[in-house]
């Protein structure tokens, strides 16, 4: 796991809050299996690519059920894709990666309601599993100030398919912001979360905003519980 | 005991010993209960004839309208109009169909297309009210213009879409004008306006209707209510409506402005119901035996099924006066007509007065709750402010109200409620810290915003502005007392007190105002509005 400063645009001066999204189903209707798809697709030749889409196409119902049980299962299964892609490789597809599968997924309203969100002084950051370099022309376009996302283990410029520790999911989530928000200064209690996966409850349960974007049942459910905002950006 | 029929004002009763016990609405259920003798109770007046043929009476209005040309005379093939419309807030409960806006939106529709305009709009000037689903707007416009015209040509105003607000100028006191930009570029604004208490229309309609928060802070504020003596009496000393009128002008100044005005009658109540509205010394058997059926079936029934029939129960209000033209003379009319029906002369100020809250108010038309906020602006906001000249309680007077003041919010509708009622309210009560420390925080909290654009919510700032139109009656009442409250915490968060029965509420109120305090009763609704001399 990696914070990084994707530009740099200065929080307003004397700001406490931060806002903290999610990406996959909050900000983007796409997710880290088809941005993994692109990248498959265009790697390297034609039978490679062929193959490396086939197994991730066999492996989905693997992953579905992995998601089900625990999703730290499912991102520590999934990242095992990457094994044998080179640091260049992954640098070059993911601003293509952005362009053709992640700016056409963005929903509708996310880039004005992280703009009011900016305008309250907030300091803007993604918080996602995915992996760092694959997300970083997405954080720029949406002007964030911080990224907490995932790390891919390389060994000589080759991926090794693991993931630095702490992988990034479900409660470590909750443990990153409050960890940000402690080296920053800020006020955990005004700062925000948006997230869509009951999940990312543990992040939504430590911030003093929470918001509940696009949610499914079980988050929906939870937001009614505790009479969280839920916006439909969809 | 005398039966109203043989009384002068048979709008007012005075309870003796044989007077049968009143009935006060209590949320979703009612309460009977005997008064002391005594105690003036305040009837609505009877419904005033509906006119015979109220499509006639539009189409006559826009031919000899007050101070412009007629509508046909204004029109022009290729012209761009808009025409503007109230939302669900009114009237209450809903009109029986076809709703008043159906009416006249057919006959403008139609009017319009006979004259070769086809660039036509319909906006719903919601304001920083909830957008209503679509099933409300068909209910609400019927099905032919709704087919036609929904979503493209008839749609919410959204007063969070910067690109379509328009800043017109300034009055003379420094209040930004802002308004929708398509009514405000149009050749032609109509706007077709129910006025379901003399508190609608107006300058307000377009001034507030179809501006956003920036132009909603120059009135919606503490300062603004505390100078409005009364919110019913536009032409009183009401500092709200001074500014609503200094924005109008403004309005009128750079928009062709068509305004057409409505007056509905008080029935509130259809055939079965309508013993509801009579003075309980007048009721027949079959009146008592209604109203025990009544009791019978809603204390077996669940309070959201009950909600929920309720809702669904619409009122077959008339029209008993329409008028067209320029804002302020069509309004003039339009306020005569309504005090005709609503205006109950009363002698003198109470020192104790009581109201029976029912399950609806302007802010929660088919929500899940009148929430704690909404009890409040029921009670210090709407029940208070019915009346013109003095308020009918004295300045210090106690004021009891019959609510559960259950701890439900409808979290679709109004979430930025919860976090007003549970954060801020606890902190303090006091509309001026609201105003300052948390007004911008509210309006500006960007998961608010998107549930007010793409859900159904009432915009962020919305629940305090509820708390500031409380704001002239918790000045004016030393204390609130509220009969039933299913539980302690609301009542106390809110700053009132709490009583069993109003037989206690009453004895609380007496050991403070004397054994001898005048006590008056409200038997709303369908409104009264007292004229206290």
């Amino acid at each position: 796991m990696q914070v990084l400063a994707p530009e740099a645009v200065a929080p307003e001066a004397g700001s406490k809050s931060a806002a903290f999204y999610d990406v996959d189903g909050t900000l983007v209707s796409t997710n880290v299996v088809h941005a993994f798809a692109y990248y498959a697709a265009n790697r390297g030749r034609l039978v490679e690519s062929a193959l490396r889409i086939s197994a991730v196409v066999a492996g989905l119902p693997v992953f579905w059920a992995a998601d089900q049980i625990s999703r730290t299962l499912f991102n520590e299964l999934f990242y095992r894709q990457y094994k044998g892609i080179s640091r260049d490789r992954l640098i070059a597809l993911s601003e293509e990666l952005f362009e053709k599968v992640l700016k056409p997924a963005i929903f509708p309203g996310a880039e004005e309601m992280v703009e009011r969100c900016r305008r309250t002084g907030a300091r803007q950051v993604l918080v996602t599993g995915a992996i760092d370099l694959t997300i970083l022309p997405l954080a720029r376009h949406f002007g964030m100030d911080d990224v907490i996302a995932n790390e891919l283990e390389f060994v000589g410029n080759v991926a090794t398919g693991r993931i630095k520790k702490p992988l990034l999911a479900s409660g470590v989530k909750a443990a990153a912001v409050r960890d940000y928000c402690a080296k920053n200064g800020l006020d955990l209690s005004a700062c925000w979360g948006f997230c869509d996966s009951y999940a990312d409850y543990p992040m939504l349960a430590v911030v003093g905003r929470p918001v509940a974007v696009n949610p499914d049942f079980r988050l929906r459910a939870m937001a009614r519980t505790h009479d969280w905002p839920v916006v439909e950006l969809r | 005991m005398r039966l109203a029929k043989e009384l002068d004002a048979p709008e007012v009763v005075t309870i003796d010993t044989g007077s049968a016990p009143r009935i006060l609405h209590y949320g979703e259920d009612f309460l009977l209960e005997d008064l002391p003798v005594g105690t003036r109770v305040i009837y609505p007046r009877q419904p005033m004839a509906g006119l015979p043929n109220p499509r006639a009476a539009i189409r006559w209005a826009l031919n000899h309208p007050l101070g412009c040309d007629p509508l046909p005379a204004q029109l022009r093939p290729g012209m761009k109009v808009t025409i503007a419309i109230d939302d669900i807030s009114l009237p209450l409960p809903q009109m029986a169909r076809p709703d008043l806006r159906q009416t006249m939106l057919e006959i403008l529709l139609e009017m319009l297309a006979d004259h070769g305009v086809d660039d036509v709009h319909i906006i719903i000037a919601i304001a920083l009210h909830r957008k209503m689903t679509a099933a409300e707007v068909e209910r609400m416009v019927g099905p032919k213009v709704f087919r036609e015209y929904w979503p493209d040509r008839l749609y919410h105003h959204d007063a969070e879409d910067a690109a379509n607000m328009v800043e017109l100028g300034k009055t003379r006191h420094g209040e930004p004008v802002r308004i929708n930009r398509r009514a405000a570029e149009s050749d032609l604004l109509i706007y077709a306006n129910i006025n379901f208490v003399p508190m609608n229309g107006g300058h307000k309609s377009i001034g507030v209707g179809l501006t956003d928060y920036e132009g909603l802070k120059a009135n919606h504020n503490p300062q603004a209510i505390r100078g409005s003596w009364s919110y019913m009496d536009p032409k009183g000393p009401s500092e709200l409506h001074r500014s609503f009128d200094r924005i109008g002008k403004i309005v009128e100044k750079h928009v062709n402005v068509f305004k057409i005005e409505t007056a509905i009658n008080n029935r509130m109540y259809g055939p079965a119901m309508d013993f509801l509205a009579k003075n309980e010394d007048d009721f027949t058997e079959s009146d008592r035996l209604k109203f025990q059926a009544l009791k019978w079936t809603l204390s077996r029934t669940p309070r959201a099924l009950r909600r929920e029939v309720f809702m669904r129960v619409p009122a077959p209000y008339e029209l008993i006066a329409v008028h067209a033209g320029k804002t302020e003379p069509v309004h003039d009319k339009i306020l005569e007509k309504s005090y005709e029906q609503y205006a109950v002369k009363v002698q003198g100020q109470a020192d104790i007065l009581i109201h029976g809250i029912p399950f609806i108010s302007p802010y929660n038309a088919n929500s899940k709750a009148l929430n704690p906020l909404l009890v409040q602006v029921m009670g210090l906001g709407y029940l208070f402010n019915l009346y013109r000249g003095r308020p009918l309680v004295k300045k210090g007077g106690v004021l009891i109200l019959t609510h559960p003041c259950s701890d439900d919010f409808d979290t679709d509708h109004h979430p930025s409620y919860v976090e007003f009622f549970y954060r801020v309210l606890t902190e303090t009560r006091d509309a001026t810290v609201h105003q300052e420390k948390y007004e911008e925080e509210f309006a500006r909290n960007p998961a608010y915003i998107e549930m007010y654009r793409r859900g159904n919510a009432f915009h962020g700032v919305h629940p305090l502005y509820m708390w500031y139109w409380g704001e002239n009656g918790r000045q004016h009442v030393g204390r609130v007392i509220v009969v039933g409250a299913d539980n302690e915490h609301v009542p106390r968060i809110l700053g009132w007190d709490r009583a069993e029965t109003l037989a206690e509420a009453i004895a609380m109120a007496r050991s403070e105002m004397g054994r001898s305090a005048e006590i008056t009763m409200v038997h709303n609704a369908p409104v009264v509005l007292a004229d206290v001399e």
